[in-house]
């Protein structure tokens, strides 16, 4: 019994004598955050800095524009309501088409990973559908689905249902099988063993396809709008570029950089939260 | 009525090669008994032990658990194993009420069992903690308890320790031991370590290597309760230590030579 109560000893005086160097990691903690923090926005106006200073001077603003430029054209853009018209098509097209392909591939991943006779049948066919360039797609929907939002919806349905596919395909495949047996003889039936071992254990899979797959639905909804549209960023984009008008080129592009950020820094959070159990 | 293994053979193929896991092996194991199994790595202990919980078919031959014949997972175990079995996603309290949920356990019934188990494992102030911050020791017990929470006659126990370092081990067999003597659960123990087989069980089935066979029975008449930290020094211990291992170490040597 005495090395029993050694065990537990060790676990309290490690915080009793651990204040100080609790204390110690703490501020280095802070002062390390700080100093990232500094390095973050001096690499920022580092770049717009230079960006600036050397449009017009070292590169013709032709080609490059100027941050001060593109500023007041985004500014321009939210006043008079450009802005908030296309994103809202280019969010509309990736929400839609995350949700359609997540949710697809999320079900046939789901069925296909757990009967192991109509994946080997169809496995050759998927790798092949799999290796196809997704972007490839785009004029067969724009022909089927016109150059509305539904074309642009498909093509990032299509990328997103492959990635989440995949995944779950890998993650329904990849659950312990100690689990499946200690929660069997613990009198699981199939549907709890479904709800208690395998979607769980799945999710981390699951959840990196999701994770993955949220810029591409933004991707496959731009390259859409690229192709054939009327509305959207990506239209944005390719119009600016088609009449020379850098600055209206790149504030389209800082939009779907910004876009992009805030989707995965979102993403980020709610992993922490959803995968909290795999951290040491 | 325990468990009763009559003529229970195991031929699986691999590489194209049958091979014979066990051989018209029978064995009786009464209510309340801890019986442990030892041999050399391959002789069936533990295809015998997962045969018991129903997890895979014999060939041919029965198995009676309580006078029931074992025909697919058998529910009526605690089964634990030298992997961590636990659910990496849950925390410690949900572990332990894993099996009570899946039973539909009243919801006030059920935080009683777990508070109770988690004060028998000594593990009330990591309730909710996840197993990846547990320790090794931390986890085993957490399983111990996860097998305890639903009450089975019958606990399997495949190399429950097999992982941890030789004092971890220890504690975790006198834990083990003192759970016994209170619940006086029928409990197969599949070990390597033969002292660890001579400080916990009643009786040990020494198994031979290929193909299995049960290569004798011995009888373990160290009194209980026993003292898992002492009992290696008492002369007795030592005896049929000696005895046993000179059963053993040829089927160990035969291995080593396959």
């Amino acid at each position: 019994m005495t090395t029993d109560r050694g065990i537990f000893e060790t676990g309290e005086s490690q915080s009793l004598t651990g204040v100080s160097a609790l204390v110690e990691q703490i501020g280095r903690e802070s002062r390390h955050r700080k100093v990232v923090l500094i390095g973050r926005i001096a690499v920022g106006v580092g770049f717009f800095g230079f960006w600036q200073l050397s449009s017009g001077r070292l590169i013709d603003p032709f080609f490059v524009s100027s941050p001060v430029a593109v500023a007041e054209r985004l500014g321009l853009w939210i006043i008079d309501g450009t802005l908030i018209y296309h994103l809202a098509f280019t969010l509309y097209a990736t929400i839609f088409g995350f949700l359609i392909g997540a949710s697809s591939g999320f079900v046939v991943g789901f069925l296909l990973g757990r009967s192991s006779g109509a994946s080997s049948i169809l496995e050759p066919y998927i790798s092949a559908v799999y290796c196809l360039p997704k972007i490839a797609l785009a004029p067969l929907f724009i022909m089927w689905f016109g150059i509305g939002m539904a074309s642009k919806v498909a093509m990032s349905a299509v990328i997103v249902f492959f990635l989440v596919f995949l995944n779950t395909f890998a993650g329904v495949r990849d659950v312990n099988p100690v689990h499946i047996h200690a929660t069997r003889i613990m009198g699981a039936n199939e549907w709890q063993l479904l709800r208690t071992v395998i979607l769980p254990s799945a999710a981390a899979w699951v959840f990196t396809g999701l994770k993955v797959s949220v810029p591409y639905a933004l991707i496959g909804a731009v390259v859409g709008e690229f192709m054939s549209s009327n509305r959207g960023i990506g239209f944005l984009i390719a119009q600016s570029s088609a009449l020379f008008d850098t600055s209206s080129t790149f504030a389209g592009l800082m939009v779907l950089a910004v876009v992009g950020a805030v989707i995965n820094a979102g993403l980020q959070r709610l992993e922490r939260h959803v995968l909290r159990w795999r951290e040491a | 009525m325990g468990i009763v293994v009559d003529q229970i053979s195991k031929h699986y193929v691999r590489r194209r090669e049958e091979i014979i896991a066990l051989q018209s092996v029978s064995l009786q194991i009464e209510d309340g008994e801890f019986v442990a199994f030892v041999g050399p790595s391959g002789c069936g202990k533990s295809t015998l032990m997962n045969m018991i919980a129903g997890i895979i078919p014999a060939t041919s031959g029965t198995i009676l658990h309580d006078g029931r014949p074992v025909l697919g997972v058998n529910t009526a175990v605690g089964y634990m194993t030298q992997i961590d079995s636990l659910l990496p996603w849950r925390t410690t309290e949900d572990n332990i009420a894993l099996a009570l949920q899946l039973r539909g356990t009243p919801k006030r019934e059920m935080t009683d069992r777990v508070d109770r188990m988690l004060d028998l494992v000594k593990l009330t102030q990591f309730r909710h903690h996840y197993p990846v911050e547990l320790s090794g020791g931390m986890r085993k017990r957490v399983a111990l308890a996860q097998v305890l929470a639903y009450d089975p006659d019958t606990l399997l126990m495949d190399e429950p320790f097999g992982a941890l370092d030789a004092q971890l081990k220890l504690v975790m067999q006198d834990e083990l031991l003192r759970i016994w003597d209170r619940s006086r659960k029928t409990v197969v123990f599949v070990t390597h370590d033969l002292g660890e087989a001579i400080a916990v069980a009643d009786r040990i089935v020494v198994f031979s290597s290929r193909p299995g066979r049960i290569n004798r029975i011995e009888k373990i008449d160290l009194p209980r309760p026993r003292n898992v930290f002492q009992i290696r020094f008492a002369p007795r211990f030592q005896e049929i230590y000696e005895s046993i291992w000179a059963a053993l170490e040829p089927e160990i040597q035969r291995e080593e030579a396959l």
